[in-house]
C-alpha cells in the first residue's frame, strides 16, 4: 500500500483504535442478531421497534445501562468488586490483536499466536472469581466458582483441538494457519472443529453450559450484584467473547479472510456471523446440563476425543508431510463419526444422587 | 363410583374393639373421641378389608361452642370412602393427636389448622405457623377473630 | 499436619434462601436450602406470601357471589376451580344440572387441561435451562385456547364461567367450529412438540431418575394428579369417581413406572392427547337445551356438609362446604392440591443438586394461589 507511512508506531495506533472500535461494533450488531435470531426461533418477533428493523437496538441497550445508577453491596470488597469487570474485559480485546483481518493485516504477527489466544483468554476468568468473591452474595459465589470450574476444564481439550489444527498447518502464527488453509480445516478435522466449538461455548458460558448465569437457579450468578456500567462491562465481555471465539473458529477451521468475490475482510465478518448464528441456535434448542454432567463431559468425553484426534492428526501429518490430499476429508469425517457414537456409548453423563 | 362406606356396621365393630370410642353420626360420618383417634385411625387404615390408605383432606369447622376436625379417608383398592370427625369442647387449649406419623400429608395441613384455628397437634414434628409469622395475634379462621 | 489431613477440606454446610422473589419458583415460594458445596442436605419451605384468606371470604359472600374468588385460587386453570365449587354445592343443595351444561362443563374442564399442562410442560423444560424455547411454542398454543374462553366468557384469566346448576350462559355460534378447528390443529402440535426434545441427551441426563417419588410414598402423603400417576398409583377421578358426565367418555389414564421427572413430564403430554379425545367426543355428542338449571341466584341449601372434587389438572381439587341454611356458607374449606403435593418435596430432593431441586419442583407443577389460598 503506498500511501502507508510504514512506521510502527502508526501501525500500531491503527490497529488499536480499528481493534477497539471492531470489538464495540461487532458486540453491537451481535447482540442484535441474537436477539432476533431467538426471538424468531421462539416464535416470536425479536425487537423490531427502535428504528429500522429494530437495528438500533442495542444503541438504547447502551444507552440506558450506562444511565443506571452504580450500586455496590454494603458488605462487599470495593476494591475487587470495582477492579473484577476491567480484569475481565481487557483479556478479550487482547485476543483480537493477533487474528488476521486480511493477509498481514493484524496488529502483531506473533509467531505464537495462537498460544498467546490461549494463555490471554483465560486470565478472564480470574476477573469473573474476583466478581463472586467481591459481591459478598452466596448466589455470585456459586455461580463464579462453577465458573471456575467449568473454565479449568474445558481449557484441555480446547487446547488440545487446537494442537491438533497446528499441526496441520505447520505453525502457530494465525496469520500462517489461515495462508495455508487450502482445503478448510474444518473438513479436515471435523472432529477437531466439533470438539472447539462445544469446549469454547463451555469457555464463554454460552448454552447448554450456560448454568454460571443460569437465570432460573442463581438469579445472574456472578454479576447479581452488578449495575450501571460495571454491568455493561460483564455484558460486554459475554458477547466479545463469543466473538473472539467466532473469530477463532473462523480462522483456525474455516479458512479465515479466504473467499472469492468480496474484500477478504468482509468475508472474515460474514464467517463470524455465521458461526455466531450456530451459537444462537444453540442456545435456542438445547436445554442446561448440570455442573457434575459438565465436568463429566469435559473430562471424560471431549478429552479422550481431543487426545485420539491429535494421535490421529500426527499419524497423517507423517504419512503426507507436504500437506494433506483430499481424500483424507473422507477418512477423518468417518473416524470422527465413530469415535463419537462409540464414545457416546460408554459415556454416562454425571453421577446420580448423592448419598445424604 | 367412590361408595360411601357403610357406617353402623363399622361403629359396631368399633364399639366391640374400642369400647366408647367411636359412634356413627350420619349416613356416612364416624365420631370419634379425641383420646382414641389414634387407635381408630390405625384400625381404619391397617384393617384389609377397610384399607383406607390415602388421606383426602383434613380440616376443621369452629360451632361456637367446640372445634371439629374433619378427616375424609379413601380406600384406592376397594374404592371407598368415610369421614371422621373428632370433637375438642371449648375454645382455648385445644389439642388433638396428629396423624402426622400415619399419613405424611397430615403435616402441612395440621399445621394450616394449628395455625387458621388455634387447634393443637399432639406428636406433630413440626407445629409452627404455616402462612401467618410467628408473632401474629390470634388465629384468623375463628368465628371470633377481630381483625 | 499428616499427609491426610492436608488433604481433606473442612467444609461446613451453608443455608441459601430461594426465593421469595425469584425467577423461577412459579409464585412467591421461599425454600431455605442446606447445602454442602452444590448438594442439597435438608430443604425447609416458608410458605403464605399470597396469604389472602379465601376460606375466610367465604363466610362473608353468598353462594354464587364467591365464585369469582375460587378463580384466583389456581389462577392456570381457573375452569376446574369453579367447577369444583359447583360441584359441591349442587351435592349439597341437591340441584341437577340439564345435559347441555354438564357437556359444556366437561369441554371448558378438558380444554383448561390442555392450556394447564402446555404452562407446566413449558415451564419445566424452562426450568431445565431450555432457554425460553419451548416455553414459548407452547404459549402459543395456549393463546389458542385462550381466545376461545375470551370467546365463551369475555375474560382470559378469571373465567367465572360456571355457575351452581350449570353454566352461566350458552356458547355463541362461532364456538363449536372453532372449537373443531382447534382439535384439528392440536394434535399435530402435540406430536411435534414431543418431537423436540423427548429423546434429548441432555433432557434424559438432567430428568431420567431424577426426584424419584415411589408409589407408597405418594398415596401414603396424599399426592394426586400427574405426579401420582407418574409413581405408578392408577388413581384418577374421572374414571374411578365420575362427575358430570365422564363415564360417557372412552379415554385412558396414562400412568408411569418410574416416578422421576421425566416421567411426569411425559404423562403431562399423554394427558393432553386424551383431553383431546374427550373434547371431540363431547363436541359429537353434544346435545341441544338449557344450560343452567332453574336455581335462583341467592342459594340456600338446607343445613348439612359436602365435599364435592374433581381430577383439576394438577390433582384433586376438593371443596368440604358446610351449610348453616343461611345465605353464605358457614364454611367452606378447599382442599390445596398443590400444599399437599409439596409435602414429598423434601423427601424427592435430598441428595439432589441446586439445579435439580429447581428442575423437580418444576416437574411437581405448584401455583402458590392454590397452596397459599
Amino acid at each position: 500500500m503506498t500511501w502507508w507511512p510504514g512506521n510502527y508506531w502508526w501501525h500500531w495506533l491503527f490497529f488499536t483504535v480499528v481493534l477497539i472500535g471492531f470489538v464495540l461494533v461487532m458486540v453491537l450488531m451481535v447482540i442484535y442478531v441474537e436477539r432476533r435470531a431467538l426471538g424468531r426461533m421462539q416464535s416470536r418477533l425479536g425487537p423490531n421497534r427502535t428504528g429500522p428493523f429494530g437495528l438500533f437496538q442495542p444503541v438504547a441497550d447502551a444507552v440506558k445501562i450506562l444511565l443506571k445508577e452504580n450500586i455496590v453491596p454494603d458488605k462487599a470488597d470495593k476494591l475487587v468488586h470495582w477492579l473484577a469487570p476491567v480484569i475481565a474485559f481487557a483479556p478479550v480485546v487482547l485476543i483480537f490483536a493477533v487474528i488476521p483481518f486480511q493477509n498481514g493485516a493484524l496488529l502483531a504477527d506473533l509467531n505464537i499466536g495462537i498460544l498467546f489466544i490461549i494463555a490471554v483468554s483465560s486470565v478472564t476468568t480470574i476477573g469473573v472469581f474476583m466478581a463472586g468473591w467481591g459481591s459478598s452474595n452466596k448466589y455470585s459465589l456459586l455461580g463464579a466458582m462453577r465458573n471456575v470450574a467449568a473454565v479449568v476444564s474445558y481449557e484441555m481439550p480446547l487446547a488440545l483441538s487446537v494442537v491438533a489444527t497446528v499441526l496441520v498447518a505447520g505453525t502457530m502464527s494465525l496469520n500462517g494457519i489461515v495462508a495455508q488453509q487450502t482445503i478448510p480445516n474444518i473438513l479436515l478435522q471435523p472432529l477437531g472443529f466439533l470438539i472447539f466449538f462445544a469446549a469454547g461455548c463451555a469457555e464463554i458460558n454460552r448454552s447448554p453450559f450456560d448454568l454460571m448465569e443460569a437465570d432460573q437457579e442463581l438469579v445472574a450468578g456472578f454479576h447479581t450484584e452488578y449495575s450501571g456500567m460495571k454491568f455493561a462491562m460483564f455484558y460486554l465481555v459475554e458477547y466479545a467473547e463469543a466473538v473472539a471465539i467466532a473469530a477463532i473458529i473462523t480462522t483456525l477451521f474455516l479458512s479465515g479472510w479466504k473467499g472469492p468475490g468480496l474484500p477478504p475482510w468482509l468475508w472474515f465478518i460474514i464467517k463470524i456471523f455465521v458461526v455466531f448464528f450456530l451459537m444462537v441456535w444453540t442456545r435456542a434448542t438445547f436445554p442446561r446440563v448440570r455442573i457434575d454432567q459438565l465436568m463429566a463431559f469435559a473430562w471424560k468425553f471431549l478429552f479422550p476425543l481431543a487426545l485420539i484426534n491429535l494421535f490421529i492428526t500426527a499419524g497423517q501429518v507423517l504419512i503426507w508431510p507436504d500437506g494433506l490430499p483430499w481424500y483424507v476429508i473422507f477418512i477423518n469425517f468417518a473416524i470422527a463419526g465413530v469415535l463419537i457414537l462409540f464414545g457416546s456409548k460408554l459415556f454416562k453423563l454425571g453421577w446420580g444422587r448423592s448419598e445424604v | 363410583m367412590t361408595q360411601p362406606y357403610p357406617v353402623k356396621d363399622l361403629a359396631t365393630t368399633l364399639a366391640e374393639q374400642f369400647p366408647g370410642a367411636a359412634e356413627a353420626a350420619g349416613d356416612n360420618c364416624l365420631l370419634v373421641r379425641a383420646a382414641s383417634l389414634l387407635k381408630v385411625m390405625a384400625y381404619l387404615k391397617g384393617t384389609a378389608e377397610l384399607d383406607f390408605a390415602y388421606l383426602n383432606y383434613i380440616t376443621a369447622v369452629d360451632y361456637y361452642s367446640y372445634f371439629e376436625v374433619v378427616y375424609q379417608l379413601t380406600s384406592l383398592t376397594h374404592n371407598h370412602t368415610i369421614v371422621v370427625k373428632t370433637r375438642c369442647p371449648g375454645r382455648n387449649n385445644l389439642s388433638v393427636p396428629s396423624v402426622t406419623g400415619m399419613w405424611q400429608g397430615a403435616d402441612y395441613q395440621e399445621r394450616e389448622i394449628y395455625d387458621l384455628m388455634g387447634i393443637g397437634f399432639k406428636g406433630h414434628p413440626n407445629l409452627k405457623r404455616l402462612f401467618l409469622w410467628d408473632g401474629f395475634p390470634g388465629h384468623p379462621l375463628r368465628k371470633d377473630f377481630q381483625p | 499436619m499428616t499427609t491426610t489431613e492436608m488433604m481433606t477440606f473442612k467444609t461446613e454446610p451453608f443455608v441459601l434462601n430461594f426465593g421469595p422473589v425469584h425467577p423461577s419458583t412459579h409464585g412467591v415460594y421461599r425454600m431455605r436450602a442446606t447445602l454442602d458445596g452444590e448438594v442439597i442436605l435438608d430443604i425447609e419451605p416458608v410458605m403464605g406470601y399470597l396469604h389472602r384468606g379465601i376460606e375466610k371470604l367465604a363466610e362473608e359472600r353468598t353462594y354464587s357471589g364467591f365464585i369469582p374468588l375460587t378463580d384466583r385460587l389456581d389462577y392456570i386453570s381457573p375452569m376446574s376451580n369453579n367447577l369444583a365449587y359447583c360441584l359441591a354445592v349442587e351435592k349439597l343443595a341437591g340441584i341437577k344440572i340439564p345435559e347441555r351444561g354438564d357437556y359444556l362443563r366437561v369441554i371448558m374442564a378438558e380444554l383448561q387441561r390442555l392450556a394447564n399442562h402446555c404452562v407446566a410442560v413449558g415451564s419445566f423444560l424452562n426450568d431445565c435451562g431450555a432457554y425460553y424455547t419451548p416455553f414459548m411454542h407452547a404459549f402459543r398454543e395456549r393463546e389458542k385456547i385462550v381466545d376461545l374462553f375470551d370467546m365463551v366468557c369475555g375474560q382470559r384469566l378469571t373465567y367465572n364461567y360456571m355457575r351452581i346448576g350449570g353454566v352461566s350462559q350458552d356458547v355463541p355460534d362461532e364456538f363449536l367450529p372453532a372449537l373443531k378447528k382447534l382439535i384439528g390443529q392440536f394434535d399435530r402440535f402435540i406430536d411435534e412438540y414431543e418431537r423436540f426434545l423427548k429423546q434429548n441427551e441432555i433432557l434424559l441426563a438432567r430428568t431420567k431418575g431424577v426426584g424419584v417419588l415411589s408409589k407408597e410414598t405418594a398415596i401414603n402423603c396424599g399426592i394426586s394428579g400427574p405426579v401420582a400417576r407418574a409413581s405408578g398409583v392408577s388413581f384418577d377421578l374421572r374414571k374411578v369417581d365420575p362427575y358430570s358426565v365422564y363415564d360417557r367418555f372412552q379415554f385412558d389414564i396414562p400412568v408411569g413406572e418410574a416416578g422421576d421427572s421425566y416421567d411426569r413430564y411425559r404423562i403431562r403430554i399423554e394427558e393432553m392427547r386424551q383431553s383431546l379425545l374427550i373434547i371431540a367426543q363431547a363436541v359429537k355428542g353434544i346435545p341441544g337445551g338449557p344450560v343452567r338449571a332453574d336455581v335462583p341466584h341467592i342459594v340456600r341449601p338446607p343445613k348439612g356438609e359436602a365435599y364435592g372434587h374433581l381430577e383439576a389438572p394438577k390433582g384433586e381439587l376438593g371443596f368440604y362446604v358446610v351449610s348453616d341454611d343461611s345465605i353464605a356458607p358457614y364454611r367452606c374449606h378447599i382442599r390445596p392440591t398443590s400444599l399437599i403435593n409439596l409435602t414429598a418435596l423434601r423427601e424427592m430432593v435430598k441428595g439432589w443438586k441446586v439445579a435439580d431441586l429447581i428442575a423437580i419442583f418444576g416437574s411437581i407443577d405448584i401455583t402458590m394461589g392454590e397452596v397459599d389460598r
